[in-house]
């Protein structure tokens, strides 16, 4: 527990607060749900359409195999994009935030 | 410390006792090995399901090609080499232990390694703690003999840590301290949400952790010949070792040197596999199409289904879905209890405090999802690999759910190389699958045994009056009791069916944890009745579920089943020219079907046949555990919740207040 008491009222009214939370809140669950959805796909895909799945691409690999494979890459760009974004714009304005109420 | 030498003597010696044993009872203990079929998929629940009604379906269906019935093979291992490479592993995390035991001083160093950790460490550690045998041994097997629906099956496992780095990783880092009862007690009534979560937490980590010893116990057997008790108490001593003495440094540290272990298994052997298909991964999918094993392999399993093929177009199928998977809303339920249930399994949640940042677990998580992703993709080569080079009937012969597939490529693809290579590589691979079990166990006893002295100890029964070396020694107590409590289940689960644990353990996570995290973190209105509604009808929910599901044993479905069997031999015995009898495999699979055709009575909770269709719950369990909890919320308003909504959520969002927080 901290030694220092906060205003937690005062801090989550805080105009940098705000903004963090609307952006944290639109991204993270924006993103998530598109995972979610594109996950689903897959195994949906592979009962209800099952002829997509056949589609051959490459010799004998199929578009099931790509879109199954894709799960993976996709799911590494959502988190590198993620780390990027909170990196650069929610650390960036977490750090204001305590910069502004220590002043 | 005394104690600690002893113990770590203690627990030498038993290992070295449990080998020398082995050897003796090598004979007997080898011609049990191929009794225990497929245990080791037990974190593949649907894989040791499938198993014995892929048996059954076969001894209807297959019009009996003139095969002469396969001599029983077993995975042959050496012994001094296998049992040598077990005692590096005891002695390196044994000494990580007594290097652990010096830091572990407060309760903090304990349960979250004093905040120690950095993100690369605990990014491999949680990759070491998820990863378990069942994952793999059971996923490359069940690629090795169905194709594209292993692989199809593996990438839940991945995507679901989406949900724990954007939802719940930062956000527990900064709200929680050891366990999920603080991260849910910060704004309710702190006893009996404890209480609540506590009960949870143990569920979970009970049902996996049977899971796990279960699939240990026969998994040793299987490699070394240890017997299955030996087994048990080997690495339940080992396990109790790790918690009790080095804490969550100790269990960290194994986690991670498994993660290592694992990876390099996992891409010399891929990178075996890849030299022989002249690293052209097209090349590498024609020859699975071209082989003429995997085309007849794939030809019967499509006839259980009343489907004609051969030739390239049965070759080409092993690489399309639905040979194993057939169940689409199974699927989908299971897909939910992984991308919701992960993100709630105590034993995951646990790694994020032992970061000192929020940085750190969201480094943490993307470190662990780049090992694990990498190692299903590697998992695919390995499976497939397996198919090409060992056949399909190859690996059935040693294990019907496949689960020895990746050993026996192993041995096989060293032997190539020399004979000697090979028993060293399938050596070091089982040393590996050791490894990780050890790394899993661990990691669920140390969760259980947070809750258990944390929450329900220290903050119940002590109102959070506990010094230092009070809730340390509690730790400790509770570790102990718990890892022989796992033990002991271990001994008494041996001949029970375990393999929908797995899958039962995640719907819990999925269903109780998750929607009450979730809320407590996001939701201003949400308070102690929510929690405890939440909780209670999730977890209820899923585990009342799966004892009205297929998973249990129906006696009467069970009669029927055989009672097909025995009519379609005995119209296949009738259809033999005069004198000639049934082949031996047929002979016993008719001998087995009229003794189970006898079977009468209900499931253990009086049924006759399931009520509900699914073998996972999720679907059903995991929107009834979010209602109940906003109803809960919602029937039993609290200001002093609602007024401390700002509080938890700026914490969560920058970390104020915490010690070690962003702000120095």
């Amino acid at each position: 527990m901290a030694e220092k008491q906060y205003d937690w009222k005062a801090i989550a009214k805080n105009p940098k607060f705000v903004e963090l939370h609307h952006k944290k809140t639109a991204f993270l669950f924006g993103w998530w749900i598109f995972s979610c959805v594109y996950y689903f796909l897959l195994p949906i895909g592979a009962a209800y359409t099952p002829g997509i799945f056949k589609v051959k691409i490459i010799g004998v690999i199929n578009f099931g195999y790509i879109f199954a494979l894709s799960q993976f890459f996709v799911s590494w760009g959502i988190a590198l994009y993620y780390s990027h974004v909170a990196n650069k714009d929610f650390d960036r304005l977490t750090r204001e935030l305590i910069d502004e109420l220590h002043l | 410390m005394t104690i600690k030498k002893i113990f770590i003597a203690a627990s030498l010696a038993l290992s070295v006792a449990a080998a020398a044993y082995a050897d003796e009872q090598k004979a007997p203990a080898a011609g049990a090995a191929p009794a225990m079929s497929a245990p080791a998929a037990q974190g593949a629940p649907a894989a040791t399901a499938a198993a014995p009604a892929a048996n059954t379906a076969a001894a209807v269906a297959a019009p009996a090609p003139a095969t002469p019935a396969p001599v029983k093979k077993e995975l042959k291992t050496n012994k001094t080499i296998t049992i040598g490479m077990f005692m590096i592993i005891i002695a390196v995390t044994m000494g990580v232990v007594v290097w652990a035991a010096k830091q572990t001083k407060s309760a903090a160093d304990f349960y979250a390694a004093g905040g120690g950790i950095t993100g690369t460490q605990n990014g491999w550690a949680i990759a070491g703690d998820y990863m378990s045998a069942a994952s793999f041994l059971g996923i490359s097997g069940l690629i090795s003999l169905y194709g594209y629906d292993g692989f199809m099956y593996s990438v839940g496992w991945l995507v679901a840590y989406i949900t724990v780095l954007l939802i719940v990783a930062e956000p527990c880092r900064n709200a929680g301290k050891y366990t999920l009862g603080d991260i849910l007690s910060f704004r309710t009534s702190p006893k009996p949400v404890r209480a609540f979560a506590a009960i949870s937490t143990v569920a979970v980590s009970t049902f996996y952790l049977t899971a796990q010893m279960v699939g240990a116990g026969k998994l040793m057997a299987l490699l070394v010949g240890i017997p299955y008790k030996m087994s048990i108490i080997g690495v339940g001593v080992l396990m109790v070792g790790y918690v009790v003495f080095g804490g969550m440094v100790a269990t960290t540290w194994v986690q991670i040197i498994k993660a290592g272990l694992l990876m390099s298994g996992a891409f010399l052997l891929s990178f075996l596999v890849m030299i022989k298909a002249g690293f052209n991964p097209i090349g590498f999918f024609s020859t699975i199409v071209s082989s003429p094993d995997i085309q007849d392999h794939v030809s019967k399993l499509v006839l259980k289904d009343g489907v004609i093929l051969s030739g390239m177009d049965a070759g080409q199928r092993f690489l399309e879905p639905g040979l194993y998977l057939k169940n689409p809303l199974d699927q989908i339920s299971l897909g939910m209890a992984l991308v919701l249930g992960t993100a709630g399994m105590p034993h995951i949640l646990m790694r994020f405090f032992t970061v000192p940042t929020a940085q750190a677990a969201r480094k943490s998580v993307i470190i662990a999802m780049f090992i694990i992703g990498g190692f299903y993709i590697l998992t695919t080569l390995l499976g497939f690999g397996a198919a090409i080079h060992l056949t399909p009937q190859g690996i059935t012969a040693i294990d019907p759910g496949g689960n020895m597939a990746t050993l026996m490529l192993a041995q096989q693809m060293g032997a190539d190389i020399a004979p000697v290579i090979g028993d060293l590589f399938l050596a070091f691979l089982c040393a590996v699958a050791f490894a990780t079990i050890l790394a899993v166990v661990s990691g669920l006893v140390l969760a259980a045994s947070a809750a258990i002295a944390h929450d329900i100890y220290v903050n119940v029964i002590k109102d959070g009056h506990a010094d230092q070396h009070e809730q340390v020694f509690a730790a400790r107590a509770t570790s102990f009791v718990v890892g022989a409590c796992g033990i002991l289940i271990g001994l008494a689960a041996e001949k029970q069916n375990v393999a929908h644990l797995v899958a039962l353990a995640f719907a819990v996570a999925a269903s109780g944890n998750l929607p009450v995290v979730i809320l407590s973190l996001f939701w201003r209105k949400f308070n102690t009745g929510g929690v405890i509604s939440g909780l209670l009808v999730g977890t209820i929910a899923s585990i009342g579920l799966v004892m009205v599901s297929p998973n249990m044993t129906y006696p009467k479905v069970v009669a029927a089943g055989a009672k097909k069997v025995v009519a379609a031999m005995e119209k296949k015995q009738a259809a033999l020219p005069a004198g000639q009898t049934l082949s031996e495999k047929d002979a016993k699979a008719l001998a087995k079907a009229k003794v189970d055709a006898q079977q009468d009575g209900t499931s253990i909770v009086g049924l006759d046949k399931p009520l509900f269709t699914l073998k996972n719950p999720g679907i059903i369990s995991i929107p009834l555990g979010f209602m109940a909890a906003i109803l809960g919320a919602l029937a039993f308003p609290n200001r002093r919740s609602e007024e401390m909504f700002d509080e938890v959520y700026v914490r969560q969002n920058t970390g104020l207040g915490m010690a070690k927080a962003v702000e120095h």
